[in-house]
């Protein structure tokens, strides 16, 4: 649910990073954190546990630039990956205007990554939201590392709908920014069809 | 009323009752902070000593911690906890909820006391609460098809793209 103010002319998304745990989401945030202008970005807090899993969200706010005059802010979540913390990611799903589907391109995270989809379906659901009717990418990251699943069955079995889909390297950075850019774009044209209203 | 997608919108008029308000909240309760957020993290208005306070970063904490005890409230068969009261050194928090969306935060010092706050945040609760009712009306009835009014219906594929450049 995007938060359109009038009187301080600014217009704020929330984009959430989803997938199973060790994808790679806090990393896509750090990067973006690390290569964004001092100006244009806020804090980033990580409620993360003694081992750097996220325990709760990580949460990164950007504001980069304005469009007619409007401000536009986005705040970048990341759901805690594990599966026994599915009460908070359904918590941190509320009010959400994008989604971006972290998956893990490993061989051996197949089934994570399609239980972690399969989670994410239903606990949109629960919250009367449909994946299909929200703006949404995937990402297929850690392709720097061997024993990958072929890029085009991973997109057969977890983007059957063909959303827009990026290959990712989150800890060199490939691949980060344009998955951003492209959810963000789908929301503003959400926003413009008056959709999100 | 108002589904889970729906965007909140804020307008002028309601900005600068909700500041009035929440400006007098302030002395009232001789507080230190108030801020708005929303339920989802966004800072709606803020006023007091603010300049050397994250309001971002509180806002979407407070949002954090709104949603943390309502899940455990429900967990116990409670629909919400509607008061949540963090007591520090020097400073205290109080966090209330307003209406279904909106939480008001409160940050307070030795210069108050939790009974004063309470009271002041009593009153001033239902005066906010009615504007934002007005706001979520207001919003559903603007927003209808055909009105094209949204700044962002003009939205250009540049425009996007300049945002990244
Ligand atoms: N080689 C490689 N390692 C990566 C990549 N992305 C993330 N990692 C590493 O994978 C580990 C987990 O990354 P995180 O970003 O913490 O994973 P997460 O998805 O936030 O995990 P949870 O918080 O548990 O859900 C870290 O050691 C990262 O450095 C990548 O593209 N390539
Ligand atoms: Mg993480």
């Amino acid at each position: 649910m995007s938060f359109i103010n009038y009187a301080s002319r600014e217009i704020n998304c929330k984009i959430v990073y989803y997938g199973p745990g060790l994808c790679g989401k806090t990393t896509n945030l750090q990067y973006i954190f690390n290569k964004t202008a001092e100006e244009a970005k806020g804090k980033m807090i990580s409620l993360a546990t003694e081992t750097e899993r996220t325990l709760f969200f990580d949460f990164l706010p950007l504001a980069l630039g304005e469009i007619r005059g409007f401000k536009v802010r986005f705040h970048l979540y990341t759901v805690p990956g594990q599966v026994f913390y599915d009460a908070s990611r359904k918590l941190i799903l509320k009010g959400v205007d994008g989604l971006v589907f972290v998956a893990d391109s490993q061989d051996e995270r197949l089934d994570a990554n399609i239980e972690s989809m399969e989670n994410l379906q239903d606990n949109l659901e629960e919250q009367g939201m449909k994946l299909e009717e929200l703006p949404f990418v995937m990402q297929y990251n850690k392709m720097d590392l061997p024993n990958l699943t072929p890029t085009e069955e991973l997109s057969k079995l977890l983007n059957p709908r063909k959303v827009p889909e990026f290959t990712a390297s989150a800890v060199t950075g490939d691949g980060v920014f344009e998955t951003l850019k492209a959810v963000a774009k789908l929301i503003l044209i959400d926003l413009k069809k008056g959709a999100g209203s | 009323m108002l589904g889970p997608q729906s965007t909140f919108v804020m307008y002028d008029e309601e900005f600068k009752r909700i500041n009035f308000l929440i400006e007098k909240l302030l002395r009232e309760s001789n507080s230190k902070v108030i801020f708005l957020v929303d339920k989802n993290g966004q800072l709606i208005a803020a006023t007091g000593e603010t300049e050397h306070l994250d309001t971002t970063s509180l806002a979407s904490l407070t949002a954090g911690n709104i949603a943390a005890t309502g899940g455990l409230a429900k967990l116990i068969g409670e629909k919400e906890f509607s008061i949540l009261f963090h007591e520090g050194e020097k400073d205290n928090l109080h966090i209330s909820i307003i209406g279904t969306r909106v939480i008001l935060v409160i940050i307070f010092d030795q210069r108050s006391s939790l009974g004063l706050v309470r009271l002041r945040v009593k009153k001033a609760s239902n005066e906010l609460a009615a504007i934002f009712d007005e706001l979520a009306k207001k919003a559903e009835s603007e927003t209808k098809p055909g009105q094209g009014e949204s700044p962002f219906a003009e939205i250009t594929d540049d425009d996007i793209d300049n945002l990244f450049s």
